[in-house]
């Protein structure tokens, strides 16, 4: 069904070519810039209200349901409400600071969106730096948390600002490690590259995605889980954490720039769950080879869906990390865990040429797989020393 | 005998210097707007950097003159007002006073009211345990999933109480020499499978947190409390456990029946917040155990002692002093009676008040994150703390 | 092992999303006020009075004893006995109430009233869809709106309202017997000792 594949690329065709010859780019560019806001805009909106009802779910109870069908208008009414509230400005705040720092946050991500394949043939941009990129533009944003909590001229905003970067740029390290081994095996930084090698089908009906090698399993789970940090959510969320003294970067916003915010976490997070699913879970190809009938973008969808669910679970299941441990399980557990993955992915890719032994599979799988685990546990041991001693309890004679 | 030592040792804390010119530190009040308070109750903490240096607890926001309506309303119109002290355990509040009155005033109590003391009581003592885990973790920031599934139970428990007592949390039930009325027909029956899936429940409970990494960095090794310190200020019940000292009013004094049952009394050995946690699932358990026993072998029988008079009670010129080893720790009260009809002074000891003492000691040198924490595994209600 | 802790919770969040959807102890929301949960018979609210029989006028129980508002631990109650009296169910003449109020907004719902009443007067309602939009005019309730009818009584409160109804249908059955008796012993003088020597 190759035309419902290409419905929205040929669509877009038809579209353009009804603007006059001279105006056609700027019409194609205008239209991809449109359909990327209205579907990532419509995607948060429907986040909102999912992540409410799955959280309720998860909790014995119904999330919103009043406002509308299911309370499918629920994001509706929360966005008239963000609207109409007053923007409260502190008088001693840095104007011009406060007032760039939520359009600095959201505006790189909108950026990010135009290199997401989302289907066959539809990625806006196919840049042959991709990932960099990509990781670029989510490092700009973190410019935008410090000039919130600095230009509040708040010490409490600037004491939650300075935690925020810390667990933002501690977590970019393992985020952008956890995806070089993927990228040494593509050969290649460009997302619709990256795709294209993971096609085909080992044993007829496994698809060769990166999640189902050992490596890719280790970097997936690692990118994860930097990029739960990364967008601030549950379990890492203590610079928004509302029992917490210091209220963070966000204490001197209102309304809609509250509302910015609040979108730009979303589409954070919307991003980096994209990446995850072009990197690790096969981008928008099928899963067996029967099913290809369906559309890529549904495909793309599909998965997408599932790690955003995964983020909610991830929510609703889990306390909050503290600063000093959010940090430490960073640097000492996740870093080197990394870089192992890279080694393994590399030992794994090169094997098969040493001959003998190692041309077989499950000799490879083996080795990667013993690579990983022995490390795990024991960094594992290293960083949480008690998660391991079970604690006894007496009783009183 | 108590605040003596105790004061010496914090002496040197409270003569701390705040604003050295080197050092800088940040003086904040946490509360009593705040949603991790557990009512409305303030903390002046003083912070260096992130570590709490001092931190003095501020409270009597929800005093509401307890003992002062007792004095003047009397001995029967006082007991509504008992359930709004620790406003989640109303039954054993209830107990605590009239086991008092009926001490002072020389009361017996039948049988069967003493079984149905014990059952409601360890009723609560099971909701009570797990709505603390579930706001601990709330605290903790999980956002609310235990603490949905542990207010999941208790509804069931409120349930038996309002279809016994006519109020879920206000249950103004018990009455000097016995309780105000008996089961509706099938309430052994409800009340036997409640406790019977609890069991169950509480191990999904336990899935979910006990093992969670998350829980044990956050939770162990925070907040010790060394088993001198907490005899030292009279800390009680499971607090005072989780810190290695073997003291539970009901194997001590043995009120009531108790000494028919069998169970254990669980004990921790460090004493920090996790500790604490795990005692009170651990005698959540117990409690099951005295439950299934009772239920099955409560005897039929009057529920209130014959002698006993609703209205107008006189009791001799004396004075009493009840306790009961309530859900938060030795709830007691003190009464004293000039043999007229309302009594001359009306005490509580509140063990959410007499707990909370030590809240600095077991602060210092932790990080903000950390305190409410802690403040959250003390168990405290400031309907008791304040009265 | 590092995460298996994490694992398990996950499975039981898991668990409790999956089967919020068929097993309906995994949804416990009752959805107000569409759905309502019934009470229970002892459920208490704020106090009404029970009359018997059609007209709170003349089957109303209350005697103003005044008991009630002695007993109640905030005060909310305040009686004004009527100057004329009226028969009780036996027939008997009792006091009645010319002025019968409860302060709602004051009542803490704690049944002492209905407990201590000797004449099964007042009694422990069930409503409690009591917002108002100011304190005199609705909070403060009086007879009128107080007095509810013992058929009332008996559908929200069945258990007790069949045994005080057995029990007064007793002691009404004995109070008549007793006037049957002294009509008959007035009735026959022959056999009455007090008259003295047959007529």
């Amino acid at each position: 069904m190759n035309w419902l594949d290409q419905i929205f690329v040929t669509s877009g065709h038809q579209l353009v070519s009804l603007a006059p010859a001279s105006l056609q780019p700027a019409a194609s560019v205008l239209l991809t810039i449109a359909a990327i806001m209205a579907v990532c805009g419509g995607c948060f909106a429907l986040t909102t209200i999912i992540e409410r009802k799955g959280l309720g779910r998860i909790q014995n109870r119904r999330g919103p349901n009043r406002v509308g069908p299911c309370g499918l208008f629920q994001p509706l009414a929360d966005g008239l409400k963000m609207l109409t509230k007053e923007d409260i400005v502190p008088s001693s705040a840095d104007k011009a600071a406060h007032f760039l720092a939520p359009i600095i946050l959201t505006v790189p991500i909108w950026l990010t969106f135009s290199l997401l394949p989302f289907g066959r043939n539809m990625a806006a941009l196919n840049l042959d730096s991709g990932v960099l990129f990509f990781f670029a533009l989510g490092s700009a944003t973190e410019l935008a948390v410090f000039m919130a909590g600095w230009s509040s001229q708040n010490k409490y905003s600037v004491l939650g600002a300075m935690r925020a970067i810390a667990q933002m740029i501690s977590y970019e390290v393992p985020l952008a490690l956890a995806t070089v081994p993927v990228l040494m095996l593509a050969g290649s930084l460009s997302l619709v590259d990256i795709v294209q090698a993971q096609g085909g089908y080992a044993l007829g009906f496994v698809p060769r995605w990166n999640v189902l090698t050992p490596w890719g399993l280790v970097g997936f789970g690692l990118f994860l889980t930097a990029a739960t940090a990364e967008s601030n959510r549950s379990p890492f969320d203590l610079p928004e954490g509302e029992s917490e003294l210091i209220a963070g970067y966000l204490t001197e916003y209102s309304g809609f720039k509250y509302a910015l915010f609040f979108l730009g976490e979303y589409l954070g997070l919307f991003a980096v769950s994209g990446l995850g699913v072009t990197l690790f879970l096969g981008g928008w190809r099928a899963p067996l080879p029967i099913l290809e009938w369906a559309p890529s973008w549904f495909w793309f969808g599909g998965k997408f869906s599932a790690l955003i669910f995964v983020f909610i679970w991830a929510r609703g299941t889990l306390p909050r990390l503290r600063l000093d441990q959010l940090l430490n399980l960073a640097w000492k557990f996740l870093v080197p865990m990394a870089l192992i993955n890279m080694l393994a992915a590399a030992i794994w890719h090169l094997s098969p040429q040493w001959g003998g032994v190692f041309t077989s599979p499950p000799m490879r799988w083996l080795l990667t797989a013993a690579m990983l685990v022995f490390p795990y546990v024991w960094l594992g041991r290293a960083v949480n020393p008690r998660a391991g001693a079970k604690r006894e309890y007496a009783y009183a004679e | 005998m108590i605040s003596a030592e105790i004061h010496n040792d914090t002496s040197a804390l409270a003569e701390f210097e705040p604003a050295s010119l080197d050092h800088d530190v940040l003086e904040v009040a946490m509360g009593p707007h705040h949603p991790s308070t557990h009512g409305v109750f303030r903390m002046d903490l003083v912070l260096d950097g992130e570590t709490v240096v001092k931190l003095k607890p501020v409270f009597g926001y929800l005093h509401r003159n307890h003992e002062k309506i007792a004095e003047q309303n009397g001995y029967l119109a006082a007991i509504p007002y008992t359930d709004r002290l620790d406003y989640i355990c109303s039954m054993t509040n209830n107990w605590a006073y009239v086991l008092t009155v009926e001490k002072l005033a020389g009361i017996t109590v039948p049988e069967r009211a003493e079984y149905i003391r014990v059952i409601v009581g360890e009723l609560t003592r099971l909701f009570n345990h797990v709505c603390l885990a579930g706001f601990l973790l709330q605290d903790m920031g999980a956002l609310g999933t235990p603490l949905m599934y542990a207010f999941r139970e208790r509804e069931k428990i409120l349930d038996l109480f309002e279809a016994l007592s006519g109020s879920r949390m206000m249950c103004n039930y018990l009455r000097f020499g016995g309780c105000r009325c008996d089961f509706p027909e099938g309430w052994i029956a409800r009340a036997g499978e409640v406790v019977s899936n609890f069991s169950a429940f509480l191990d999904e409970f336990e899935a979910l947190l006990t093992d969670n990494e998350i829980l044990q960095a956050r939770a162990q090794g925070v907040g010790v409390l060394p088993a001198a310190l907490a005899i030292n200020a009279g800390v009680t019940g499971p607090s005072l456990r989780a810190s290695g000292v073997d003291y539970d009013l009901r194997k001590v004094d043995k009120y009531g029946i108790y000494a028919r049952f069998e169970f254990r009394v669980p004990l921790g050995k460090n004493g920090d917040v996790f500790d604490r946690y795990m005692v009170r699932i651990l005698e959540a358990r117990e409690s099951l155990k005295i439950l299934e026993a009772a239920l099955a072998a409560i005897p039929e029988g009057p529920i209130l002692d014959p002698k006993t008079k609703l209205r107008g009670l006189r009791p001799k010129a004396g004075e009493a002093y009840g306790r009961i080893e309530a859900p938060k720790g030795e709830l007691g009260f003190y009464l004293i009676s000039d043999g007229g009809p309302k009594p001359y002074r009306f005490r509580v000891r509140p063990p959410s008040l007499i707990n909370l003492t030590i809240l600095e000691d077991l602060c210092l040198g932790h990080t903000v994150a950390d305190v409410v924490v802690i403040l959250g595994s003390i168990d405290i209600v400031l309907g008791e703390v304040d009265r | 092992m590092l995460g298996s802790g994490i694992i398990k919770g996950f499975i039981e969040t898991g668990r409790n999303f999956a089967e919020s959807y068929f097993v309906p102890e995994r949804l416990t929301t009752v959805q107000y006020p569409e759905e309502q949960l019934p009470p229970h018979e002892n459920t208490r609210t704020i106090p009404f009075l029970v009359y018997d029989a059609s007209d709170p006028a003349v089957g109303l129980r209350c005697t103003a004893c005044q008991i009630c508002e002695q007993e109640c631990p905030p005060g909310c109650i305040r009686i004004v006995k009527d100057t004329t009296k009226k028969p009780d169910f036996v027939g008997k003449m009792q006091f009645q109430p010319a002025v019968f109020e409860i302060d709602i907004s004051v009542c803490m719902g704690c049944g002492i009233c209905a407990e201590v009443c000797p004449f099964d007067s007042i009694k422990m309602d069930h409503v409690f869809n009591l917002c108002a939009v100011e304190r005199l005019e609705s909070m403060l309730v009086r007879k009128e709106r107080l007095a509810k009818s013992n058929d009332y009584f008996r559908s929200i409160h069945p258990r007790e309202a069949r045994e005080i109804d057995a029990q007064r249908g007793e002691e009404k059955a004995k109070a008549e017997a007793k006037t049957r008796a002294a009509a008959a012993a007035k009735a026959s003088p022959a056999t009455n000792p007090v008259c003295g020597a047959a007529a």
